[in-house]
């Protein structure tokens, strides 16, 4: 009877756990005014009611400005674009068409480098020194990169996973390679080992349909109790020798889901954990017996309970007597506290015996996509209904270390860590992105991103964070893709809506993420519903380069507020970058600057870490010591410097005085 | 149980709504005429290359895969609006809710794709789906669709027995949806039309993975002491 209880128990209540509950917050810096500039949210919020019109339609922004707006070139204006990456003055665009590339030397006036038609859903790229990757999914992929899609259901013609190009000349791409995956590749991401410089690895995620063994032998969608060979439940790890990228080839198929056992579940409704405990309290009131699962009441039936007693009474020595043939012992008022004060211990047992047992297979078999941060050594896999963490210090073999699940979520779309990894966010793509998610009536917790803590290896939920403004329903909108901008000591992100637009929120408070800039258009079409908006924003070299499904290449830059200081804006942009993929995430670092020192001291003045006069002296001291040069100006930073660690002890704000004194001393050198 | 025979209505209704809100638009509204000038004489060229950019034929079964999927989801939305009359548990009742904005919206864009393509857009109804066989009307019901008895039964049951029932009929209501998208990829020169692929391929994912969600919530029904 136990046995039995504690499996069917333990696996359903697993799902019922509630979240770690905890809001404590990291940092703990809200956004407070700098003086002089406004923090409030302009309202009505102009986003709402916004003339529609493909390239004439109105537009709102908010802390951040329009540089340009480039439509697609010629064969590319009808396709969608997707995914964008970075190399040096390029943006290479994806599109359903092939790819475009641009030169953003001069971000108000983009020019095209290079249009290469190649039809393909959804094109997703990367790029990693003089290699371009371009993902390929749908049956309609051609390895000749021609337009007339594949008919038949098994063909020697079709692409279904990735293509490699070589870029050395910018304007000519080279195709040199491609990789064949069972279910091609809706997404991939580009790992750099920092201990492998002769090879770079490259993550497939794509939870589209198993081909055909006629198609690409080995390939099989039998479930892998079936088939080991199962070509579900797993990734596909690409390696590929940069001198030789045309022996690219597939390395091994982690199975990363193996033994996946469904995680505790955040968001479980409220009334169900009140009903229950209200139950459980009836129970005791009544003489029953309850304990708690994942923090949820449960009432324990008789046949579970009378054999416990029963034990409890032959323990202590009562005689046995037989009723109705069978043995039983009369059953005590301390028997029954002896079981009341045990009861809890014994089921947290028969729970816990459960998280390790097998089960039923639960999905995800594959993942939507996957952010690789190697500077941490981990990757945030967003697979189906769960969020998992993964360890990828050995690139060709990650392991799975965390799991987590969230009754909100519909579909885990893609991952984003903050830099010092100490969080991480996940989207929920729900409705695929082709749906109308921001109506009025669509939930605040829907559609939206999750905030993780990560607190060894373990993630903690802290908060749901959704574009605030409404959109019509005649806009695709849900969270989707985008990067941190580089603000030293914040973590702000910036991050595409489709036609909901671009927002820039800061979840250094990661219990409580906040708006701060936005940007936004009407309706692609003013009367009917089309696909468009913003597949991604990224951060790059000082500006946020959008690739608009419909519209072409936004680029967009910020502009100081109440929330960032130019001295902020002014740091992010001596960040360089010399590539950049996002779904490879890229560990910043900021040079010893005047901007950065500057930063910090508005930072310790919004969160009141610095006393007014103190932080008007250190403004002073830092113009003096720019105005001065060699000894002088070392000799005066340096004292500043320990001066600013002299303040630590006694400040709200420590940790930011230290980030404030390093960076100093930085500058002296 | 008709929810939007009229597709385009509701679209037109909104968009009038929304309209009316656009008087009242404030703040920094900013345009960028130079750009938004040169952008609108690329118009032309842009409707030109329309005709030269990839775009694939559909088929007959994309046609009868958009279509029949429509009465499918018409099902899963009457399944689920019984939720709060039929005494669901609150896990339950969100569960459906969501079931019926997902399908809901995906009902339109199938009435939207055959209408585009000037085919018949079929009612939502519950029933399945109305076919001419010579001459005479057929319902079909398509892969995991609730027979006329699993939805009297469901809609007699009440409260945790609702919950049981629900949960257990819309996993095998999903999985029909799921065989229907496999038969789709399957057939030759099938879901080579992006929109189709797209909305095939998220039907697969989405509720695949709602049927995982659904498993673990009922077993932890069924193991729920008393």
């Amino acid at each position: 009877m136990a046995s039995s209880f504690s499996r069917t128990l333990g696996l359903g209540l697993l799902s019922l756990a509630g979240c770690s509950g905890s809001t404590t917050s990291s940092g703990s810096q809200v956004p407070s005014p700098v003086p002089g500039m406004s923090t409030a949210a302009p309202s009505p919020d102009p986003r709402v009611g916004l003339r529609g019109g493909l390239l004439d339609a109105a537009e709102a922004a908010w802390n951040m400005r329009l540089v340009s707006n480039t439509p697609p070139s010629a064969k590319f204006a009808s396709a969608w674009n997707s995914d964008v990456a970075f190399t040096g003055k390029y943006v290479i665009q994806g599109s359903f068409n092939g790819y475009q590339i641009w030169d953003i030397t001069n971000p108000s006036r983009p020019t095209l480098k290079t249009a290469y038609f190649c039809p393909a859903s959804q094109s997703d790229v990367s790029v990693y020194k003089n290699l371009l990757f371009v993902s390929g999914e749908s049956l309609t992929g051609r390895l000749d990169c021609g337009a007339q899609g594949v008919p038949d259901t098994v063909s020697k013609d079709r692409l279904r996973g990735v293509r490699i190009f070589d870029i050395s000349d910018i304007s000519a791409p080279r195709n040199v390679g491609n990789v064949q995956t069972c279910r091609g590749s809706h997404t991939h991401s580009v790992l750099v080992d920092p201990k492998d410089p002769e090879n770079v690895y490259v993550y497939i995620s794509g939870s589209a349909e198993v081909r055909s063994a006629s198609e690409l032998p080995g390939c099989t969608s039998s479930a892998p109790d079936q088939d080991p060979n199962s070509s579900l439940f797993r990734i596909e790890v690409i390696k590929v020798p940069l001198a030789h990228p045309e022996q690219a080839a597939i390395v091994s198929s982690p199975r990363i889901f193996h033994d996946l056992v469904a995680p505790a579940a955040h968001g479980e409704a409220p009334e169900d954990i009140a009903a229950a405990a209200k139950a459980a309290a009836a129970a005791r009131a009544a003489g029953g017996f309850t304990a708690k699962v994942n923090g949820v009441d449960f009432v324990l039936p008789m046949q579970m309970t009378g054999p416990m007693l029963d034990s409890i009474a032959r323990a202590r020595g009562a005689p046995v007597i037989i009723v109705d043939g069978k043995p039983r012992t009369t059953v005590t008022a301390a028997d029954s506290a002896a079981l009341r004060a045990g009861i809890q211990d014994l089921i947290d047992k028969m729970v816990g015996a459960q998280d390790t047992g097998p089960g039923p297979r639960p999905g995800p078999t594959q993942c939507h996509d996957i952010t690789v941060f190697p500077g941490i050594g981990l990757a945030g896999g967003a697979c189906g209904g769960y969020g998992l963490l993964l360890d990828i210090r050995d690139p060709a073999n990650p392991k799975r270390i965390g799991a987590v699940a969230d009754s909100n979520f519909s579909y885990w779309h893609s991952a984003t860590f903050n830099n010092d990894g100490t969080k991480i966010l996940f989207t929920d793509e729900w409705g695929g992105g082709t749906q109308p998610k921001c109506r009025v009536t669509d939930k605040p917790e829907w559609g939206a991103n999750a905030i993780f803590t990560l607190v060894d290896g373990t993630m903690h939920f802290q908060s749901y964070y959704k574009l605030p403004a409404p959109q019509t329903a005649l806009e695709n909108c849900v969270a989707h893709n985008g990067s941190l901008i580089p603000i030293p000591g914040r973590d702000v992100m910036v991050q595409g809506w489709y036609q909901g637009g671009i927002s820039i929120f800061d979840w250094t408070d990661a219990a409580r993420p906040k708006e701060i800039a936005f940007f936004d258009r009407g309706p692609a079409d003013p009367a009917r519903f089309i696909v468009a908006g913003s597949w991604s924003v990224y951060w790059y070299n000082g500006v946020m380069v959008s690739s608009e499904i419909a519209r072409g290449l936004d680029i967009f830059e910020l502009q100081p507020s109440g929330f960032i200081s130019q001295n902020e804006i002014d740091a992010a942009k001596t960040v360089h970058y010399d590539y950049l993929n996002a779904q490879g995430q890229p560990k910043m670092t900021w040079p010893a600057s005047f901007a950065l020192a500057r930063a910090y001291a508005d930072q310790l003045e919004r969160s009141g870490g610095l006393a007014p006069e103190r932080i008007a002296s250190v403004r002073r001291s830092l113009t003096a010591a720019e105005n001065a040069s060699g000894a002088a100006r070392r000799d005066a930073l340096a004292r500043l410097s320990g001066q600013l660690s002299g303040y630590v002890a006694g400040s709200r704000d420590g940790a930011k005085l230290q980030m404030m004194s390093k960076a100093v001393a930085d500058l002296s050198r | 149980m008709i929810r939007s025979s009229t597709p385009g209505m509701a679209v037109a209704v909104l968009a009038g709504a929304m309209a009316a809100c656009g008087s009242t638009a404030a703040g920094r509204v900013q345009t960028t005429p130079t750009v938004a000038a040169a952008a609108q004489a690329d118009l032309v060229a842009i409707a030109k290359a329309q005709a030269d950019s990839a775009r694939y034929p559909y088929t007959s079964a994309d046609v009868h895969f958009m279509s029949a999927m429509i009465g499918h989801h018409a099902q899963a939305i009457q399944m689920a609006d019984w939720a709060p009359t039929h005494g669901a548990r609150s896990s339950v009742r969100i569960l459906a809710e969501r079931i019926i904005n997902a399908q809901q919206d995906e009902i339109t864009t199938m009435q939207r794709w055959l209408a585009d393509r000037r085919q018949r857009v079929p009612e939502a109804i519950p029933q399945g789906m109305k076919m001419m066989m010579d001459g005479v009307e057929h319902v079909m019901l398509m892969p995991g669709m609730l027979t006329p008895d699993q939805l009297t039964q469901l809609d007699q049951s009440r409260g945790t027995e609702f919950d049981r029932r629900f949960l257990t009929f819309m996993i095998q209501h999903h999985r029909g949806a799921v065989t229907m998208v496999k038969e789709l990829l399957g057939t030759h020169g099938a879901a080579q039309d992006e929109i189709v692929y797209r909305f095939a391929s998220d039907v697969n994912v989405d509720q695949a993975t709602e049927i995982d969600r659904m498993e673990k919530m009922l077993a932890a029904l069924s193991s729920r002491p008393n």
